[in-house]
């Protein structure tokens, strides 16, 4: 403690040192967040200054908040340094007030966590154990993993789901594309080649986490994605100019129609901070990429996104706060949401995107769900056959 | 004065696919420790250990946005990123979090 106080006196002298002497030679505007304006002596030398640069090197920050311990991170969203501790409350406190103020869950209600093993729903199921402990939510927990069928990669990463039942002593629930639908994503690779095999992974990942909670009588479903995860969905809808996604994608808890309730508790946390505080908390995840998705326009809009937060770390709020306050013009022809005439599932057309993609798979014509095809539907249908024309535009093109 | 600086490397969070996915890594840089920054161990570790897509680590002449970097468990954001100038004994871990959740 006497330690700690004499180092953060002396690194403030040094610093106010470093002011006097070299005060031109720091071309870094003084940010309000941090309240002693060292921080930008430590990330802003110039020439003048290395003679204190051996100290400063060396030279632990402090913690803005508790003013003791050594911080251990920048925080992007407020450009705080916080030590590991006050990293922590923070961080878990403001998952609490993203669960409070969207009013995400009710006493009583029993909440899945869809599960994959990766960071985001690693730290989220620890997260919501602790909160929910910690502020006596009352729900009873528990993680819903989706088995796609994909070797080499999801195998992997359900063992660390597994890992994470027994760490944080919670039921488990693993549904398969091959019990739902027949077909595992290594078997729809080898028809449909690497092309496309993404929109089938995503569309029936969607329904199979719908199934399982039905299966175990969930009352909600929450999501890992992250604040890095929701800017790039604002940034993609509006460079697919997919209105009705963009209205919708940035909602922290998707109604109730037709489908189980959906919410995203990590809505505001920074991908850096999930990491961070995985890491930190030495949390046991996964994280190897899916070997089968190049997904080339998404990494896109990613590698973009990281770009921008390296040069200002609000841009990912900032995205998602353009996303909030956007209105839709009154004239826009929005999707009516109704009921798939073959599952049930909500759905705009008359078959729901999981019943085409699978019906394609079925007759072997894969390109089926790929693109728009709702003229087809009533033939599906009234299970009348398709002409040969119909049919060579639905198969995959063999090169 | 050192004649050379030893080092712990870590790479983490997928980062390791980069590197014949080996996560840890004790080198000996051949600078001397007063010459030699967090810049230097970068171009380095280009040169040395890197084994595919460089692209997907360096960009430009720091790490590619979405690479963390700690020094002894610290943000590097808080110690002067590119220009920290490193001691002997010290751990620098690489976490990529550009891999899925």
């Amino acid at each position: 403690m006497e330690v700690a106080t004499r180092m953060r006196q002396n690194r403030h002298t040094l610093m106010l040192l470093a002011r006097g002497c070299a005060s031109l030679s720091l071309a870094t505007e003084a940010r309000p967040e941090s309240n002693c304006g060292c921080a930008e002596l430590l990330t802003g030398g110039g020439g003048g200054t290395w003679m204190f640069w051996r100290n400063l090197n060396t030279m632990p920050v402090c913690c803005n908040s508790c003013l003791e311990k050594n911080a251990v991170l920048k925080r992007p969203k407020t450009g705080h340094s916080l030590c590991k501790e006050c990293f922590f409350t923070a961080f878990e406190e403001e998952v609490h007030q993203t669960i409070m103020s969207g009013q995400l869950f009710q006493r009583g209600e029993t909440v899945g966590i869809g599960a994959s093993g990766g960071k985001d729903s690693t730290v989220l199921a620890h997260v919501l154990k602790v909160l929910n402990e910690r502020h006596d939510y009352g729900l009873a927990l528990l993680l819903l993993s989706v088995d796609e069928g994909i070797t080499g990669y999801r195998d992997d990463s359900l063992e660390t789901v597994k890992r994470n039942q027994q760490q944080y002593d919670l039921p488990l629930k693993i549904v398969s594309y091959e019990e739902l639908y027949g077909w595992t994503m290594d078997d729809i690779v080898k028809q449909v080649g690497l092309k496309n095999n993404c929109t089938f992974c995503g569309v029936f990942r969607r329904q199979a986490l719908d199934r399982g909670a039905m299966i175990l009588g969930v009352d909600k479903i929450c999501t890992g994605h992250n604040a890095d995860d929701i800017a790039e969905t604002v940034l993609m809808n509006v460079l697919r100019g997919d209105i009705a996604r963009l209205r919708r994608c940035t909602a922290v808890a998707t109604g109730s129609e037709g489908a189980i309730p959906r919410c995203k508790p990590l809505k505001y946390a920074y991908e850096k901070e999930i990491v961070l505080y995985a890491y930190f908390k030495k949390l046991d995840y996964f994280s190897t990429e899916c070997v089968y998705s190049p997904n080339a326009y998404r990494g896109h809009a990613r590698a973009f996104l990281k770009d921008l937060e390296a040069l200002r770390p609000s841009t990912i709020l900032d995205i998602i706060h353009s996303g909030e306050h956007l209105s839709v013009k009154e004239d826009v022809r929005m999707p009516v949401q109704g009921n798939c005439s073959r599952c049930g599932y909500i759905s705009s057309q008359a078959l729901c995107k999981a019943c085409v993609l699978l019906e394609g798979l079925n007759r072997g014509l894969p390109k089926l769900g790929i693109g728009k095809h709702q003229k087809l539907h009533h033939k599906l249908l009234a299970q009348e056959p398709l002409t040969e024309q119909e049919r060579r535009k639905l198969k995959v093109l063999d090169l | 004065m050192a004649a050379s600086v030893s080092l712990q490397l870590e790479f983490s969070g997928g980062a390791e696919l980069l590197f014949g996915g080996v996560k840890k890594h004790h080198v000996t840089l051949p600078f001397q420790s007063d010459a030699c920054d967090i810049r230097h161990l970068l171009v380095w570790i280009k040169q040395n250990l890197l084994q595919e897509r460089p692209e997907l680590f360096i960009q430009g002449d720091s790490v590619r946005p979405g690479i963390l970097v700690l020094i002894n468990d610290a943000d590097w954001e808080l110690m002067g990123e590119l220009t920290y100038k490193l001691q002997d004994e010290d751990s620098i871990t690489f976490i990529s979090t550009l891999h899925g959740g």
